[in-house]
């Protein structure tokens, strides 16, 4: 199976980005120009020598005949981690119900992630993507380990020697051995270069519903252990004072007041802010309250958010001089837009991640020994920016990595800002003394590291059939690649799905360009990154040029996909089209909307059945078909893509973010509303079969809810949405 | 004046000041870290546990409210609990954050009405949020504890040919 050397196309949005400056910084923080190393050399430097077992850095075998899998990734409720598995299990040929998972050490020179950049660390939707073949051959390896041992023990060929569920059999002789049996004699070998891997018709487990979550039951029972949860034995738990704008600085404070709350035991200034540092949670809570800080704003952000926006729209409309980003051109663009054309233009509010967990990091800092225990998403950045603050090399720095109370992408962060926060107060704390920093529900919504706010605007001239015949194309956000070492240019996350849309390849003339403004707020990528933004615009606005040209929505993108040559969109359209019954009737006042969108390699088409309910739209089913090459987990695919409607439509019926003269309206549940029980729909999953090399499911399943409802609600009502969230506050 | 809390029928004499939010006391003094700090408001339902049978949300607590009562937490469930067995078969969980405060709410729920309708579910389980977004296999997993669901492995995906 060749194919499965092929990276997805999602590949490396930051390896780009990161390559060079995550050296650059590596080598700065380790106080020492490198030259001839390879990045992971360098971004390991200081780790501890690891002496991994006959399996080497991801297999692990017990006595009692458990395998252990290490999971490099970070377990964020998407499954990972089961599926990860089960790859090496395939090719093991281990029992299923004698595998665990386990978190592996930070080390980017073993297990980085050559999908972002060779950094150690989550995202993209890489994760399976990125241990397919690593994990295939990993398990392959151990496998083929113990039929040379069961040959050489019992001299028999090894072409007569079988192993299924953990068992290594001799069939002509009947002679059979459990892996622990074997242990002593593979633990003289050495795991084979290439062994043989598994043809995909001769996967038992892969595909199958049998791999399911292996951490359901810690999670249904409270024991499933989360950064919130570490107790450490003289542990103290630190709060963060952080300014209402963002920019602002600490000018002064007052610490009296916080320092007579029973149980604080310190006030400290950190770059961030005022940090109250307390026997537990609720009297740091407690101190912050009490504590008074005067703020520097003299170059914090103060615009309200409807003025952000209204800067977007000037340099959209060209009233502002900047300097555009070129991102897709075609054919002649400088007459091709003249006469009638179709104009639209879709304004994005800013969107908080949300987790169920807080930030929150537990850090010890002993001189230059720093160990972290949390929820760490990009360990590798982790261990840089922790390296930076108390002047160590980036491998020193341990991080024990725990399952995140959701992320969504923002637990990792290019400058691992409430990690870092954490290690600051670990370091003025010393001697080793765990500290554990609590962010608040405000503190986290109010924190920053948002999805950004976009403004897209669209015209189309169209030709005597209908279809696009040039599009002019404006993206206006910010940057989330900032600050991330070497981030500073051009973010593509920023018009990815616009860019490299079939809609754009079916098009003869285009014209595309973004610019990114650079203001205080800070944002960050947030489930399904730039189609969280592209995939309304772009779904959105061929459902309205269908109407236009009189044609069904679903037959006018079959043709533009036949033009594109898009024939994995055609496929997920037309599998969501005959389980959905698009074309069926339905009862008076519900419509069905569609949308086709690709994200991270993955093919997604969802049609929801929406009415109209006291004006704001409920969604009831929603059907969903997905390509994501090699289905390894049938069930998590399923569960993400329900996850991924939940999530996308939690943000377009209402998440918003806005700023009021550059503070944050809104700081918890009551205001910053979600998706809750009554309102989740009904989500169908049905997933293409495929021989393609896997790419992810975490992300892919979000982006599509709000084009599919916003088109029905065309369907509906012949109006467009031209802003989100549906309901405004 | 130490107080007393009665949690999953034991009796604990606890430090903490009588206005602490019970979360609070469960988490950092009792260490039972079963219960989730979520929103701090009683908007999330992370922190949900039951006095006396009846869900309510700890964060907005104090533990002088809580005298006499009887607290049960996620660890008092028993893990072997029908809710329990159920949210194992149907992997409900994904970040697994806001499950123990999603049982809570279900065992509460069951206890006073065995076989709920969705409209029941609705109506108890909308003040615990998820993030992830299991809402619908929470619902599956309530209502086959309750009997009234599928047996079967409840597998929503299917590979078409």
């Amino acid at each position: 199976m060749n194919a499965i050397t092929k990276t997805p196309k999602a590949a490396s949005k930051l390896a780009a980005v990161t390559r060079r400056g995550v050296i650059v910084s590596a080598t700065a923080a380790g106080g020492a120009l490198l030259v001839g190393c390879s990045m992971g050399d360098v971004l390991s430097l200081g780790a501890k020598k690891t002496d991994f077992g006959a399996f080497g850095p991801f297999i692990k075998i017990d006595p009692d005949g458990w395998v252990t899998v290490f999971n490099k990734h970070q377990e964020m409720g998407q499954g990972n981690h089961a599926g990860l598995a089960a790859i090496v299990a395939e090719e093991l040929d281990a029992d299923w119900d004698k595998v665990r998972v386990e978190p592996s050490a930070a080390n980017a020179k073993i297990y980085a992630n050559t999908l972002i950049g060779g950094l150690q660390g989550t995202g993209g939707s890489t994760a399976i993507a990125n241990s397919w073949t690593q994990l295939r051959l990993a398990g392959a390896g151990a496998r083929a380990m113990f039929v040379q041992a069961a040959s050489a023990r019992w001299a028999t060929p090894e072409k007569d020697i079988t192993v299924k569920d953990g068992v290594v059999s001799h069939t002509p002789s009947g002679r059979t051995a459990h892996f622990a049996e074997l242990l002593p004699d593979v633990a003289k070998l050495t795991p084979p270069k290439q062994p043989a891997l598994k043809k995909p018709s001769e996967f038992t487990l892969i595909g199958t519903d049998r791999v399911r979550r292996k951490d359901s039951t810690a999670k249904s029972t409270g024991t499933a252990r989360y950064t919130q949860d570490v107790h450490l034995p003289n542990m103290l738990t630190a709060m963060v004072a952080h300014p209402t704008k963002f920019g602002a600085k600490v000018d002064s404070f007052d610490a009296t007041a916080a320092k007579a709350v029973p149980g604080v035991v310190d006030v400290v200034q950190i770059p961030t802010g005022v940090a109250v540092i307390a026997e537990n949670t609720y009297a740091a809570r407690k101190g912050r309250e009490a504590l008074k800080v005067t703020w520097n704003e003299d170059k914090a952000e103060k615009r309200s958010s409807d003025q952000i926006m209204a800067g977007y729209k000037d340099v959209a409309d060209g009233k502002t001089d900047v300097k555009w980003h070129v991102f897709q051109t075609a054919g002649d663009a400088a007459s091709a837009f003249s006469g009638a054309l179709f104009e639209v233009s879709y304004e994005f509010p800013y969107l908080a991640h949300a987790t169920m967990e807080p930030m929150n990091c537990v850090a010890e800092v002993d001189g230059h020994k720093v160990k972290l225990t949390f929820g760490s998403q990009i360990q590798t950045l982790d261990q840089l920016n922790a390296a930076m603050v108390v002047g160590t090399l980036p491998g020193a720095v341990q991080i024990e990595t725990l399952p995140a109370g959701g992320s969504f992408g923002r637990r990792g962060n290019p400058t691992s800002d409430y990690a870092t926060e954490c290690v600051h107060i670990a370091k003025h704390v010393g001697g080793g003394r765990p500290v554990k920093l609590v962010w608040t529900r405000e503190d986290d919504m109010t924190g920053g590291r948002y999805r950004p706010m976009v403004l897209h605007t669209v015209a189309v001239k169209t030709d005597k059939d209908g279809f696009p015949a040039a599009w002019r194309h404006r993206v206006v956000t910010q940057s989330t690649t900032k600050g991330l070492p070497g981030g500073g240019g051009f973010d593509p996350s920023a018009v990815e799905g616009t860019k490299g849309s079939p809609y754009l390849k079916a098009t003869p003339v285009v014209d595309g360009q973004a610019y990114l403004a650079d203001f205080p707020v800070t944002v960050l990528w947030w489930r399904s990154v730039g189609a969280t933004h592209t995939a309304m615009t772009m779904e959105h606005t061929i459902d309205q040029l269908a109407r236009k040209a009189g044609k069904d929505p679903a037959d006018y993108r079959r043709a533009l996909y036949k033009r594109a040559g898009a024939d994995r969109h055609l496929a997920v359209l037309n599998l969501a089209c005959e389980k959905a019954g698009w074309g069926q009737p339905l009862p008076a006042g519900v419509a069905r909307g569609l949308a086709v969108h690709e994200s991270f390699g993955t093919l997604v088409a969802q049609i929801a059945e929406v009415s109209l309910k006291d004006g704001a739209p409920k969604v009831g089913r929603v059907v969903c078909a997905v390509d994501c090459g090699v289905a390894i987990a049938p069930d998590l695919i399923a569960a993400q893509m329900e996850g991924g409607v939940c999530y996308g439509l939690s943000a377009a019926l209402y998440g918003q973010i806005t700023l009021k003269d550059g503070t944050v309206e809104q700081e918890n549940f009551d205001t910053y509303r979600v998706l809750r029980m009554n309102e989740a729909p009904t989500v169908e999953t049905y997933i293409v079969a495929s021989g393609n090399p896997p790419s992810g499911a975490g992300e892919p399943g979000t982006p599509l809810i709000a084009p599919a409802v916003a088109n029905a609600l065309l369907a509906l009502t012949g109006k467009p949405t031209t802003s989100l969230p549906f309901v405004k506050a | 004046m130490a107080l007393t809390l009665n949690i999953n029928g034991q009796i604990y004499p606890v430090t903490a000041a009588p206005d602490t939010p019970l979360l609070w006391v469960l988490r950092d003094e009792l260490k039972m870290t079963g219960t989730k700090y979520g929103c701090g408001i009683a908007q999330c339902g992370a922190c949900t546990v039951q006095a006396d049978g009846q869900p309510i949300r700890s964060c907005q607590t104090p533990i002088q409210a809580a005298q006499g009562v009887k607290i049960t937490t996620i660890e008092g469930l028993g893990g072997n609990h029908p809710l329990q067995t159920a949210w194992v078969k149907h992997d409900v969980p994904q970040c697994g954050y806001c499950q123990s405060g999603q049982l809570m709410s279900a065992a509460a729920l069951l206890a006073a009405k065995p076989k709920p309708t969705d409209q029941d579910i609705d109506d108890a389980m909308s003040g615990n949020i998820c993030r992830c977004g299991t809402y619908q296999r929470i619902r599956a997993a309530i209502k086959d504890a309750s009997g009234q669901g599928p047996t079967a492995t409840p597998l929503l995906a299917t590979t078409a040919a």
